[in-house]
């Protein structure tokens, strides 16, 4: 009997010990479930608006959306995004971490929420095909590609219409079942452009080609989406055979003779400390295309980031160097396709200056 | 206490378990504030982790100024001079990437936030000597921005 209560004991202190240890670390408001409010706030809000009005993303508390979609659906689509068209994917939330986004979501939720089978409509893909080119094409692309733009635009009004998703994405496809592509063809979604095809006058035999069509997206991929791929170089960098002053009038002439104006030379140290201590062996030349700079901020506003234009020239052990980022760390950050394309047209821009800069 | 490895490595898994979770690609934060007032709370949340402002880009009067529309954007650079300094000292390709910023623009009556994760540059940079420094850099970025939203 001592020798248990001993043992009682000593196992009671053990826990008061984790409990306290756990306590002193900050940890025990962590270990309740996750909030999912704070997670929609610091992950999603900024696309979909604090109270899922949408505005970049999806209107989420859209109720017609809320009685189309399932938790899985959610929950794909959070793990997986959507490759290329700017919803990203969050392989770093933990599945405890997406079901309290989920939670949060379905808050707004007044109606029950849809659940639908995973088995594979049984349909004509051939006669999909064209009822999809009469019926879908004109908003959802003829490839299924979505509608055009990304959706990111600037001060975009929030109301509706939204932007017709692309169906033909491994995103998209994998979140979503045929039970609930064909719900969504069959009702339609109110609030959207997307209407009853029913109500529209077509059988369910018709909704089940289309919806047989579009599952075949998976075997016909779109190219353009791949813009995860990973950078081999975060730089372009070329050696200067010049001395660093001179590569520093090099660049401003070559960035004018690239149709672009020059803005302004700084150091790297401009404004950390005085004019006196900075390294003025870290030159950057800063330069701009307004028109560019309009068409990306266009295509999407948080590319503000990489702006303005800039090429570093850099003297190390009398080396001299110019660098730029290398523009696809920049798309493959974004997750927009029509960005990779702006990206490949900078890179030959920054590769074309430093060229000729060190020719 | 027999087995104080096992007790350590508990603590440890649940340190890891709780530890913030991390957004895809790029940080975001959107604001319920005006423009003006979002801005203002940014550069002050900014100094007072020890970083100083070097320069405000301001890109929208750029654009009006050849004709194009455009709400209120901003970009804000910011650094501390002496981590810059050993950084770039370390690494000499890490200046393309320098100063941190932050992207600031208006939504209507709210105000947008976008940065890049400064932990991305581990990726490119893998010197152990830096991580500290990207780690940290991480941590404050992390943490403007979840001052930003508080202050709705």
């Amino acid at each position: 009997m001592v020798a248990s209560r001993i043992t009682g004991e000593i196992m009671l202190k053990r826990l008061l010990f984790a409990a306290s240890l756990l306590a002193g670390l900050g940890i025990s408001s962590a270990m309740a479930a996750p909030d999912g409010a704070q997670l929609y706030g610091r992950n999603c809000a900024a696309c979909h608006g604090e109270n899922g009005n949408g505005g970049i993303g999806v209107p989420l508390a859209l109720p017609s959306f809320q009685a189309g979609i399932s938790d899985d659906y959610l929950r794909k689509t959070i793990h997986l995004g959507r490759p290329g068209r700017v919803m990203p994917a969050f392989p770093a939330l933990e599945d405890a971490e997406v079901d309290a986004i989920v939670r949060y979501v379905r808050s707004w939720n007044r109606g029950i929420s849809a659940t639908y089978s995973a088995e594979r409509v049984t349909g004509d893909p051939a006669h999909g095909r064209k009822l999809f080119a009469q019926y879908c094409a004109a908003c959802h692309g003829a490839e299924g590609e979505g509608s055009k733009g990304t959706g990111v635009t600037f001060s975009r009004p929030r109301d509706l219409p939204i932007m017709a998703p692309a169906l033909n994405n491994p995103g998209f496809l994998s979140a979503s079942t045929d039970a609930m592509i064909k719900a969504t063809l069959m009702r339609g979604r109110e609030g959207t452009p997307m209407v009853s095809f029913i109500k529209q006058g077509l059988k369910e035999k018709d909704i089940d080609d289309i919806v047989s069509h579009v599952r075949g997206f998976e075997n016909h991929p779109l190219s353009q989406e791949v813009t995860t791929a990973k950078v081999d170089r975060p730089v372009i960098a070329m050696d200067s055979p010049y001395d660093l002053n001179t590569t520093v009038e090099n660049v401003k002439r070559a960035v004018n003779n690239n149709n672009f104006f020059y803005g302004r030379v700084q150091t790297l140290e401009y404004g950390m400390t005085s004019p006196a201590n900075e390294n003025q062996k870290q030159v950057i030349v800063y330069f701009c295309n307004i028109s560019l700079l309009n068409q990306a901020l266009a295509i999407d506003p948080r590319v503000g980031m990489f702006l303005p234009c800039r090429i570093s020239i850099v003297e190390t052990n009398g080396k001299v160097q110019v660098m730029s980022v290398n523009p696809a760390v920049l798309s493959r950050l974004f997750n927009n396709s029509e960005l990779l394309r702006m990206c490949d047209e900078l890179s030959k821009n920054y590769t074309a200056i430093m060229e000729e800069a060190t020719l | 206490m027999r087995h104080p490895l096992k007790w350590a490595v508990t603590v440890a898994c649940t340190l890891l378990l709780c530890a913030p979770a991390v957004a895809a690609d790029l940080l975001m934060a959107r604001v319920n504030r005006l423009f003006p007032e979002a801005m203002t709370l940014l550069q002050s949340s900014i100094s007072s982790r020890g970083y100083t402002i070097t320069r405000l880009q301001q890109v929208n009067e750029n654009l009006e100024r050849r004709a194009f529309k455009s709400d209120m954007y901003r970009v804000v650079y910011f650094g501390k001079h002496e981590e810059v300094r050993q950084a770039t000292a370390r690494n000499p390709e890490l200046i393309p990437f320098l100063p941190l910023n932050i992207t600031i623009f208006a939504e209507e009556d709210q105000t947008i936030l976008v940065a890049s994760h400064p932990q991305m540059l581990q990726e490119f940079f893998p010197d152990p000597e830096l991580k500290p420094l990207f780690e940290r850099w991480e941590k404050d970025m992390l943490e403007i921005l979840d001052e930003m939203r508080e202050t709705d």
